[in-house]
């Protein structure tokens, strides 16, 4: 059994940490943060560079074609240094969807320039408050053209692509769903930009307005794409969570090291070892649910329904456990505009409702789990 | 990453497989299976008779203690090797409880600090289950903080001469041996005046009485000394060194991995997979199934906790620090779940006894077995120190008797 990245992974994974220490340093992240630009264009150019946008791409579609192994190493990597660009988005959800869905010709079309930085995707999937559900969708599509309104939509105002999720048929079942590809700069589409409470990673409304779409597979299994690739997003996403948490949890370390109150190192009382404590404890739970997640993943395995609900849980929990703590070992100065534990508090609750929020992954992971034991 | 055995460890499983298959006592394998946490009893059968003679069939066969070396009557396999043991034993290993702390601490502690005659002499009989050890090193005086203990040995002659008083000694009422760890010089700092020794159990002015738990079990026992007379030839390391003993001691608990703690969860999800609410099955209710998926995820966080130091240990590395966080998790987990069972009981979850309460008052006996697993073994305020200093790094805590004259230090709080 080897139930560990390989030493080549673990090298990849260091070549990451070390590249993104250098070109997205919390400085960089604060130019997105306040408002100076939509995403970090340098860090998405370099990021093409080293070949980490198309890790998982294949090589005849101008990628590296490594793996997902790889991409789950280099999206810790990213959750843990905040980057301000449209990773998720492009490489979790509209990469992930072509993948699966994809026409030769649209795969060519979209994912060398994915790998290139040339091309921004996302998924426009919700429409209004509410989780992942085949009722929800009403954005409807009648000749080629699609008609309706999605928010909010990840990186929608500065995606080029845009997956979309649309109804095309009434009878209730998950067969009404198809999805679409929309070119969203051939026009037809209004884009508005919605603040959000992660400002470093931006969130849109997108209005189709009979704007043209090409199917993206076949026409009635959009929910069942949809599926997989909410699945296979939600187990790369808990390896961005569980980077953040390592970092949130080594950000409190330092500080209660550091910071002196009452003759000591607050880091010596008991209050403050053991918040610390339980931060190391929920980010390694996550941990070993996400590794687990990363090996469904990567081997197409049966489990991966379940897998990626118990990674998806576990990672939001410790994200949103990690960072609110964070900000409490730091006290006073944890909640200042200045110092950086409010960009990981914002990111771990931003990421714990995209995808669909903790109650939705709760429920399936229940449902999955049962029909794994009838099986 | 994958979960494959490699060809010598698919091997070791095979034949361990086989062996398990023709020889484990398996009418009692059912019973074995559906014990939780403070309930394994085996109808009809005395279950520490059936765990000796289990222990003594791996043992006449080579499959005890694999990770010992054979001449003290081990199989001297890997740590992997034995862990797929653990695996392929499944719920016999639970057998295997009452020689978990003699297998685990006293017999390594032997092997470390015991002359070579008395390894080849008190070991092979330890690990074939003919010989069970305790480990007496808590008192009403030092529970988490052990080396406030107050145990006396003195020397006369060649011997010492014991006299004071352990508790919460796991074991001590069948126990043939046991390691002991006791205050030799009380005129110098804590930590600097024990010395580790082993004893036979039956010594004249050894007395066991068992405790009476809050559970109505008794595990556990109170054990005193009165002129107990120790030959020096059952000292273990040198004299005024048993706490760097006690440290190998307690060591070595951290490469035992695989004996799973109990989280209770599995009991849970079937419960709810039978259980029928007012309105429906409880397993299609929100608030149930939302409590479900956090505990489901402990279990399963946990439960790959596990497989990566399993991992660690497969690839001949050391297992990293992950892996102490499972008794912190499982003990509170295991009593939350329990608790929340009798709450999806209703008026009902009160009810223990076997005939009227829900299957047979299972998660009863876990919720009264459960505070102790919070406690035993390091407490979970303990286990977050060590998490706290040992993973983490931050300092340990300011000890105000560490520099001070054992006999000098206040042993009254509020005067």
């Amino acid at each position: 059994m080897n139930f560990d990245f390989s030493d080549e992974q673990k090298q990849m994974r260091d070549a990451a940490r070390k590249f993104l220490a250098e070109k997205c340093p919390p400085k960089a992240v604060r130019e997105v943060l306040d408002g100076k630009a939509t995403y970090d264009k340098a860090l998405w150019k370099g990021l093409a560079e080293m070949g980490f946008l198309g890790v998982a791409i294949p090589e005849e579609f101008g990628g590296a074609g490594a793996g997902h192994l790889e991409l789950c190493v280099i999206a810790e990597e990213m959750g843990r240094a905040l980057a301000p660009v449209p990773f998720s988005s492009t490489v979790y959800l509209a990469a992930e969807a072509l993948l699966l869905a994809g026409s030769d010709a649209q795969k060519q079309k979209w994912l060398p320039k994915i790998a290139a930085g040339d091309a921004i995707g996302t998924l426009a999937l919700f429409e209004g408050k509410g989780n992942p559900s085949p009722q929800a969708i009403k954005l409807s599509a009648s000749g080629g053209t699609l008609s309706g309104v999605k928010k909010p939509v990840p990186d929608g105002a500065i995606a080029d692509f845009a997956v979309v999720a649309a109804r095309t048929g009434s009878t209730g079942r998950d067969a009404d769903i198809s999805l679409f590809l929309v070119d969203l700069k051939a026009g037809g589409v209004e884009v508005r930009s919605l603040t959000n409470i992660d400002p470093t990673h931006g969130q849109a409304e997108l209005t189709f307005r009979n704007c043209k779409a090409e199917p993206l597979g076949a026409a009635g299994e959009g929910w069942g794409i949809l599926t997989q690739v909410l699945d296979r997003a939600a187990v790369l996403m808990a390896f961005e969570q569980v980077g953040g948490s390592d970092r949130a949890l080594e950000m409190g370390r330092d500080y209660a090291l550091d910071r002196i109150a009452f003759g000591r190192p607050i880091g010596s009382f008991q209050a403050v070892k053991h918040i610390l404590a339980d931060m190391y404890v929920s980010a390694t739970l996550a941990r070993s649910n996400c590794y687990y997640g990363a090996w469904a993943l990567s081997t197409n395995a049966s489990e991966l329904p379940e897998a990626a609900a118990a990674a998806r849980i576990s990672a939001t929990q410790a994200f949103q456990h990690c960072s609110k703590n964070n900000i409490q070992v730091h006290g006073g100065m944890g909640f200042t505009w200045e110092f950086d534990c409010h960009m990981y508090y914002r990111r771990a609750n931003a990421t714990a409702v995209t995808l669909g929020s903790l109650s939705y992954w709760e429920d399936q992971l229940i449902d999955r789990m049962r029909k794994k034991n009838a099986a | 990453m994958n979960f494959d055995d490699t060809p010598q460890e698919a091997a070791f499983r095979a034949e361990a497989k086989a062996w398990i298959g023709a020889n484990a006592p398996k009418q009692y394998e059912e019973e074995l299976r559906k014990s939780s946490l403070g309930r394994t009893v085996l109808k009809g059968a005395n279950i520490l008779e059936v765990a000796k003679a289990w222990q003594k069939k791996k043992a006449d066969a080579g499959w005890a203690c694999l990770h010992w070396p054979k001449e003290y009557g081990g199989r001297g396999s890997s740590p992997i090797e034995r862990v797929i043991w653990q695996q392929e034993e499944g719920p016999f290993g639970k057998l295997s409880g009452m020689f978990i702390i003699g297998h685990g601490m006293c017999g390594p502690t032997m092997m470390a600090f015991a002359g070579e005659e008395e390894k080849r002499k008190y070991l092979p009989p330890l690990a074939s289950g003919e010989k069970v050890w305790c480990q007496l090193f808590s008192e009403p005086a030092g529970g988490s903080d052990v080396a406030g203990l107050r145990t006396r040995a003195e020397k006369t002659g060649d011997d010492w001469i014991i006299n004071g008083q352990k508790i919460w000694t796991s074991g001590a009422h069948y126990s043939d041996y046991g390691i002991l760890l006791t205050r030799t010089d009380p005129n110098v700092a804590k930590h600097k005046g024990l010395t580790m020794f082993f004893l036979d159990m039956k010594s004249p002015g050894v007395e066991v009485r068992p405790i009476k738990q809050a559970s109505g079990q008794s595990d556990f026992n109170e054990v005193y000394f009165t002129d107990v007379k120790i030959p020096d030839s059952q000292r273990l390391g040198a004299v005024n060194d048993g706490w760097n003993v006690s440290l190998t001691t307690l060591m070595n608990e951290r490469m035992s991995i695989g004996a799973g703690v109990s989280t209770g969860f599995p009991e849970l999800f079937d419960f709810c997979n039978s259980l029928l609410l007012d309105d429906g099955p409880a397993i299609e209710d929100r608030n149930v199934r939302s409590r479900l998926a956090n505990y489901a995820v402990k279990a399963s966080g946990l439960k790959y906790t596990s497989m990566r130091a399993i991992s660690a240990l497969s690839k001949g590395d050391r297992p990293g620090p992950e892996n102490s966080i499972g008794k912190l998790v499982a003990g509170s987990m295991v009593q939350e779940v329990a608790m929340y069972a009798l709450d999806l009981q209703g008026a009902a979850g009160a009810l223990s006894g076997p005939e009227d309460a829900e299957i047979a008052g299972k998660f009863q006996a876990m919720l009264l077995r459960a505070p102790g697993t919070r406690v035993e073994g390091g407490t979970d305020e303990i286990m977050r120190n060590i998490i706290a200093e040992r993973v983490l790094g931050l300092p340990g805590d300011i000890r105000v008797d560490k520099d001070v004259p054992f006999n000098k230090i206040p042993t009254k709080g509020r005067a």
